[in-house]
């Protein structure tokens, strides 16, 4: 080999090794084009076309995330809420529920934002303080009547004294049971406190020779919903409370409730060890596959249940109870940017008046499975008498949606302190502590900085 | 803005014509012109957004409000009194560092014992291409359903008298378990780059040493090493950055970057200050520190492994 070809072949390696060193630092920051955006080209081309009509048509668009049943049925509700009102049309956009936030983040500094927006409500107070967002028109949805209409669970969508967002339904979590396994374990009712679910959990935890799972008593993620169930459930079950008024200070520690809900929850996996993460990789794949005899999963399961294990006998219960009864919920609620105005916020509070009517909440249940945020439609006996809706309908008087300011993170913190006391043996006291010191940092971090503004 | 490129080069084109161009000087223009045309998206597509980052990482910016207050070097301050960012870039090293010099070995053992046979080479090396090609997160799955607790793996173990594992549930081994499947994942891709190599290496050079009783390990050492080194150099440069932007598999593998923290990688940080967080400023500085070490990484392979051999 010469030393001129050579050389060249080293150049040529420097070259590639300079490109992909580019090529390697855009990935990071790289995201995906717009999906299939169609951007507020209404309101000009309606203002061209606008002799023939009366009235100006006004085009809003609609972004929720990619839920089929969901996205089915905006579809359908768009057509019936455009023969109410002639005037408007309404376009849907949908994303990948993990591209979310993704998409947002990078359409919307472009200029495509929707005028009308799902969110989860966990990611209010971000949106909120980024400015993103105004407050519900007061005129269309008073704060008083929201409050006596709605469960209370929806304040979790009011922040600085006004409301920015009003959801559709709700959902809450309860306890799946596999009916079949509790027959074999001789279990003829679901456990209702915090006692019995701990028998029962031992009572059908199966092992093999060598001390692996085959069926967990309880599936065990605390990634999952388990850290909701802490937050919004065993926490006020003990007596404990999640937040100060303000909604600026962590109470978890402030009574010794909050350490013995954290314990509770701990000593299934550390004392009775009845489950444990990644078991058939996770929580609802073990209860599917019927290698976890229980789990606490939310209504929006019931779908997949369905579909990928429509022969799977099992049964919905009521969240077990300890001093008192508490359940949490979530939901995915619809809010108006800030930069809508004029005509366009006009038709968008009309059509957010109609998601949240009556027939749409019904049409709702029916077809997502998601049940009415409101009392009166809610509480109706249809709903209430269903075998698997019912136990999550009636827990909702006593259901609460704690107010993340940062849901990742939050969450992401609740499974190291769990990780600590499991995997490196940390004192279960100590994980707690720490945990609520981070958690109370996360909050000093978010109101320094809304503070600011 | 290529459009507009295009048409002042062409008006420069006819202006230069008019000055009367040879052939030959009229070639090379067209042969550079439409050289210069992917650059010009490279310029749009990767030039400006590393710009830009660089940009936004003097900023504060979550994402979705209108303006960026200037912030000087805080973003990187914070960042690095982050124990989790510095977490991640321990953890980026530690792939770096198992990875890489995993990587090579297996891909050069490989190569070495396909280049000693000569029945099913085309058979062999397909097997070990097929991973390369296979999606990540598809490969992710089945590795987690392999290792779960109460998985397959630890079925063997136990059969074979040993402890069960915790593998992607245990912060020791959670690492090394995804550093092991993307060495495994690109086993293919560097055996295919080395066979090249090999193939390059006459073998004039084998039968000589051969003559003067050098043995298999020092016509190895002697003769394949130095020889293969560019073949080594680009091998490395390319693993070294695949590790340094581990993501996928860590996405799809680990809950979070878990077990508390222990798989978290700087893209993966980026990823969730940039689209979980909304905090673009401190993205972008993290982008920025990541630019930097990646810079800083190549130019030192290029350094240590760039020797020239003659003989």
């Amino acid at each position: 080999m010469t030393t001129y070809s050579r050389n060249a072949k080293a150049l040529s390696i420097l070259t590639l090794a300079f490109v992909l060193l580019l090529a390697a630092c855009g990935g990071g920051k790289q995201a995906d084009g717009p999906a299939s955006p169609s951007p507020g080209s209404g309101s000009s081309s309606s203002a061209s076309s606008s002799p023939k009509s009366e009235q100006e048509k006004v085009t809003i668009e609609y972004w929720q995330y990619e839920y089929p049943a969901k996205v089915a049925l905006i579809d359908e509700l768009i057509k019936q809420f455009q023969e109410q009102n002639p005037n408007i049309v309404v376009k849907q956009t949908n994303f990948p529920y993990d591209q979310y936030n993704e998409k947002v983040a990078t359409l919307v500094p472009a200029g495509k934002g929707p005028d009308v927006i799902n969110l989860y409500y966990g990611w209010l107070p971000q949106y909120v303080a980024s400015g993103f967002l105004q407050p519900l028109p007061e005129s269309a949805f008073p704060a008083a009547s929201i409050e006596s209409d709605y469960y209370p669970l929806v304040s979790a969508a009011k922040i600085d004294g006004r409301y920015w967002a009003i959801p559709t339904a709700v959902r809450t979590l309860a306890l799946f049971y596999n009916k079949d396994l509790f027959a074999k374990a001789n279990i003829t009712e679901p456990p209702a406190t915090w006692e019995e679910l701990v028998e029962a959990a031992i009572k059908l935890t199966e092992k093999d020779a060598n001390g692996q799972f085959v069926v967990e008593g309880l599936a065990w993620e605390p990634g999952a919903q388990l850290h909701h169930w802490y937050r919004d459930g065993l926490l006020h079950q003990a007596g404990g409370e999640d937040l100060s008024e303000d909604r600026r200070r962590i109470l978890w520690a402030d009574s010794p409730a909050g350490l013995e809900a954290f314990q509770y929850l701990l000593d299934f996996a550390i004392k009775y060890k009845v489950g444990t993460t990644g078991v058939f990789t996770d929580d609802a794949t073990a209860f599917k596959t019927g290698h976890a005899a229980m789990n606490i999963d939310g209504s929006f399961r019931l779908g997949s249940l369905k579909t990928d294990a429509p022969d799977l006998n099992y049964g919905i219960a009521p969240l077990p109870s300890y001093k008192s009864k508490s359940t949490p919920s979530s939901f995915w609620a619809n809010a108006i940017p800030a930069n809508v105005s004029g005509a366009k916020l006009e038709a968008a509070t009309k059509f957010l008046q109609f998601l949240t009517s009556k027939e749409v909440q019904e049409q709702w249940v029916e077809k997502v499975g998601e049940f009415p945020a409101q009392k009166a439609v809610a509480s109706q006996d249809k709903y209430l008498h269903d075998e698997k809706l019912g136990p999550f309908i009636a827990q909702l008087e006593n259901s609460k949606a704690h107010f993340f300011i940062d849901e990742a993170n939050e969450r992401t913190l609740f499974v190291d302190a769990t990780n600590e006391v499991l995997l490196n043996n940390v004192p279960v006291e100590k994980a707690f502590r720490s945990l609520v010191d981070k958690t109370q940092k996360l909050y000093d971090e978010y109101w320094a900085k809304a503070d600011q503004k | 803005m290529i459009a507009n490129a295009i048409r002042q080069s062409a008006r420069a084109g006819r202006r230069l014509l008019s000055i009367r161009l040879t052939y030959k000087t009229q070639r090379y223009l067209f042969i550079y012109l439409m050289l210069a045309l992917p650059l010009l998206y490279f310029i749009g597509t990767r030039l400006v957004p590393i710009v830009y980052s660089f940009n936004i990482s003097v900023r504060e910016w979550d994402v979705l409000s209108p303006d960026k207050p200037y912030v000087g070097l805080a973003n990187f301050k914070d960042l690095f009194a982050d124990e989790v960012f510095r977490k991640s870039i321990g953890n980026t090293f530690l792939f770096v560092a198992v990875g890489v010099p995993g990587q090579l070995a297996a891909g050069l053992a490989v190569a070495l014992l396909l280049q000693s046979v000569t029945r099913f080479r085309g058979f062999f090396r397909t097997v070990y291409f097929i991973p390369y090609v296979t999606s990540i997160v598809a490969v992710s799955w089945v590795f987690r359903w392999l290792l779960m607790p109460n998985g397959w793996v630890n079925a063997a173990l136990l059969k074979l008298g040993l402890d069960a594992q915790l593998f992607l549930q245990s912060p020791h081994q959670a690492p090394y378990v995804i550093a092991l499947s993307m060495i495994w994942q690109s086993v293919g891709f560097q055996m295919l780059i080395f066979i090249t190599g090999l193939q390059g290496i006459p073998s004039v050079y084998y039968e000589a040493a051969h003559i003067d009783g050098a043995g298999p390990w020092r016509r190895f050492r002697h003769i394949t090493i130095p020889l293969l080194n560019p073949v080594i150099l680009f091998s490395a440069v390319i693993a070294g950055i695949s590790y340094l932007q581990a993501f996928a598999q860590i996405v799809s593998m680990t809950q979070d970057g878990g077990p508390l923290n222990s798989t978290r990688t700087l893209v993966f940080h980026i990823y969730k200050l940039a689209f979980k967080s909304f905090e673009m400023g401190s993205a972008s500085a993290a982008t920025v520190v990541l630019f930097v070490l990646i810079l800083a990484f190549t130019l030192l392979q290029l350094k240590v492994l760039n020797r020239k051999v003659e003989y």
